[in-house]
């Protein structure tokens, strides 16, 4: 799991000189940031560093006006989050994305459920229940998430940790190429935030790059590879969490040290 | 700063802690939560119970056979009621809807003189017509469901009037399969109509396609939380104009019900069922904020309106006083709802 390694593969997502305007505040301001295979890079900023904007733009809920974006070295165009979901970028939003009143099983397959085999699913339309439980059993055993037994357990009985290891799940299970985190322990206790992290890392031993945004240093500098912090729209730095430690990074972030771009 | 941050969230959860422990009251209401048309079949049963041993007459075949056609007519309306209450809207329209459609249906075919079926297709596209209507001005223009469907109420209602002259069609001038839902067979010495058949068709096929379709997860998806449905990837517009269309055609279905039930198509008959289609969604244990009910508990609640209504006559009392009864029914199964919603840990 060495950065040095990692990096020297080919970005599996790859975003150059991204410019994003509302009106006359610049959201970013040619920022450019790369995602390595196995790697899970951190973004952090101060507010109104365009980190959310970037985010956006790399998970099709914003367009950039400027700059391209490439998946494994092909220019992609994410008009809206479906697009980047069909690439296989998934994301989990901070505000525990989920159904309350529809079971695990039924949001970690919500909108892309799947039918029985046959004229059953394809005249009828008939759902595969069975199919999907399993499949998501199986997939939450992979996670490590084993607080989840019962997958016909609806949402909203379930605690905010629980909710959220639903959402990475559902990330995990369709997000073949990249796995986008947006906050995912904002609203989360300590011992939730616990279990997301562990998650997380569960990702990237699983082989899957994984982009977490998060305000949280001491949780950031624990399971980030590399470190891409945003500043004035653009990236400021790109560090490694071994040869920097957190003031470092809070000077950059603030603009009271500079670092060059890795 | 982040410390800081999650030093409230740890003391929330030793609250989650505390609130785990259960007693047999917490464990009753989270069984009703999970399974709301438990409590609508409890009442349902005690009311039968009740009404019953008051009056000998309640449980005979016959009149059993006349409380299932008093509730297929606003049965059907609350059906398609429930559609749009799962998806936290609400339709003041469905009876205005039912009247139109059931007078061009009439009129199609004893003024116009067009075969039965076309008239009947008539009515199905007025239906749909008024769905579309509804689900285009919640859809596109982003209005809420309560004031579309209060002005489209009084459209309907307006050119109900207009296209009638105000004037009742009588069942014996129309050819047999209008009034085809109100014949009769016998099950058992009750008496059943087609139409109360046709009803519990209509409720068996909308409950199949809500638990066993990915259309019917997405409609429940968009009630409960929207945001968390479009960012599924889930086009919750798309969903909420099929529902309105949806409800349309059910509402043209109520409407030939309607026609058999009453034995004539009139401008007058069932324009008030919008509140008692919506107080049957409610007694059924449907949450008004979208995203949690059954169709089941739906019909449950047309049953228990339809008995306390039916009973309490029976019992001799006045009118009004079984109307006082049903606002009451509607206060305590809303209360009842509330507490239950505590009941999700």
């Amino acid at each position: 799991m060495s950065t040095d390694s990692t990096s020297r593969d080919a970005p599996i997502l790859e975003a150059t000189s991204l410019v994003k305007t509302f009106g006359r505040v610049v959201g970013l301001d040619g920022a450019s940031l790369e995602l390595y295979p196995g790697e899970v890079l951190a973004v952090i900023g101060d507010n109104g560093a365009g980190k959310s904007t970037l985010i956006k733009c790399l998970t099709g809920a914003e367009v950039p006006d400027e700059g391209e974006i490439r998946l494994e070295g092909r220019r992609v165009h994410f008009k809206r989050p479906q697009d980047s979901r069909a690439h296989g970028i998934e994301t989990v939003y901070q505000t525990l994305a989920v159904a309350p009143a529809l079971d695990v099983a039924a949001n970690l397959f919500l909108g892309r459920e799947l039918r029985k085999p046959g004229p059953l699913g394809t005249v009828l339309r008939a759902l595969d229940k069975k199919r999907m439980r399993r499949q998501a059993k199986e997939e939450l055993s992979n996670l490590g998430i084993s607080t989840l037994q019962d997958v016909t357990v609806p949402v909203e009985n379930l605690s905010g940790g629980q909710r959220q290891a639903v959402a990475v799940a559902r990330a995990a299970a369709f997000g073949s190429k990249v796995v986008v985190l947006d906050e995912p322990t904002a609203a989360l206790g300590v011992r939730e935030s616990r279990q997301v992290l562990e998650m997380i890392a569960g990702l990237r031993d699983r082989g899957v790059p994984v982009i977490l945004i998060s305000h949280d240093m001491p949780q950031v500098f624990e399971v980030a590879d590399r470190i891409h912090i945003q500043r004035l729209g653009k990236r400021a730095a790109t560090i490694s969490p071994r040869t920097h430690s957190m003031t470092d990074a809070v000077a950059i972030m603030t603009g009271a040290a500079q670092e060059s771009v890795s | 700063m982040s410390k800081q941050a999650n030093a409230p969230a740890a003391e929330h959860d030793l609250a989650e802690e505390f609130l785990d422990r259960s007693t047999p009251l917490s464990t009753i209401r989270y069984l009703l939560h999970r399974y709301p048309a438990i409590s609508p079949a409890i009442v349902l049963i005690a009311a039968i119970a009740v009404f019953g041993s008051l009056n000998d007459r309640f449980l005979e075949p016959s009149n059993l056979s006349l409380v299932s056609q008093q509730v297929a007519v606003v049965g059907t309306l609350a059906l398609a009621q429930t559609l749009i209450i799962l998806t936290a809207g609400i339709d003041l329209s469905v009876g205005a809807v039912m009247v139109l459609s059931s007078m061009v249906i009439a009129q199609a075919t004893v003024q116009n003189g067009l075969p039965a079926p076309v008239g009947i297709g008539l009515g199905l596209a007025i239906g749909l017509g008024a769905g579309a209507v509804n689900g285009f001005l919640v859809t596109r223009l982003n209005l809420p469901p309560f004031i579309v469907t209060l002005g489209s109420l009084n459209v309907f209602l307006a050119l109900t009037l207009l296209y009638s002259g105000g004037a009742t069609v009588r069942g014996g001038d129309m050819p047999g399969l209008l009034t085809l839902t109100g014949e009769t067979f016998a099950v058992g010495g009750v008496n059943i109509t087609v139409g109360v058949v046709m009803m519990l068709v209509l409720y068996v096929a909308l409950a199949v396609i809500l638990q066993g379709t990915a259309w019917g997860r997405h409609v429940y998806a968009a009630g409960d939380d929207p945001e968390a449905a479009r960012l599924a990837g889930i086009s919750v517009k798309r969903v909420l104009a099929s529902v309105y269309l949806t409800a349309g055609a059910i509402l043209a279905v109520a409407a030939w019900i309607q026609i058999g039930r009453s034995n004539a198509a009139s401008p007058n008959i069932g324009i008030d069922l919008n509140l008692d289609s919506i107080t049957a969604v409610v007694i059924g244990g449907t949450s008004l904020f979208g995203g949690r009910g059954t169709v089941w508990g739906t019909l449950l609640g047309a049953l228990i309106v339809g008995v306390f209504r039916n009973g309490l006559s029976l019992a001799g009392v006045d009118v009004l006083w079984q109307t006082f009864a049903v606002g009451v029914l509607i206060i305590v199964a809303v209360s009842v709802d509330q507490w239950i919603r505590k009941g999700r840990k």
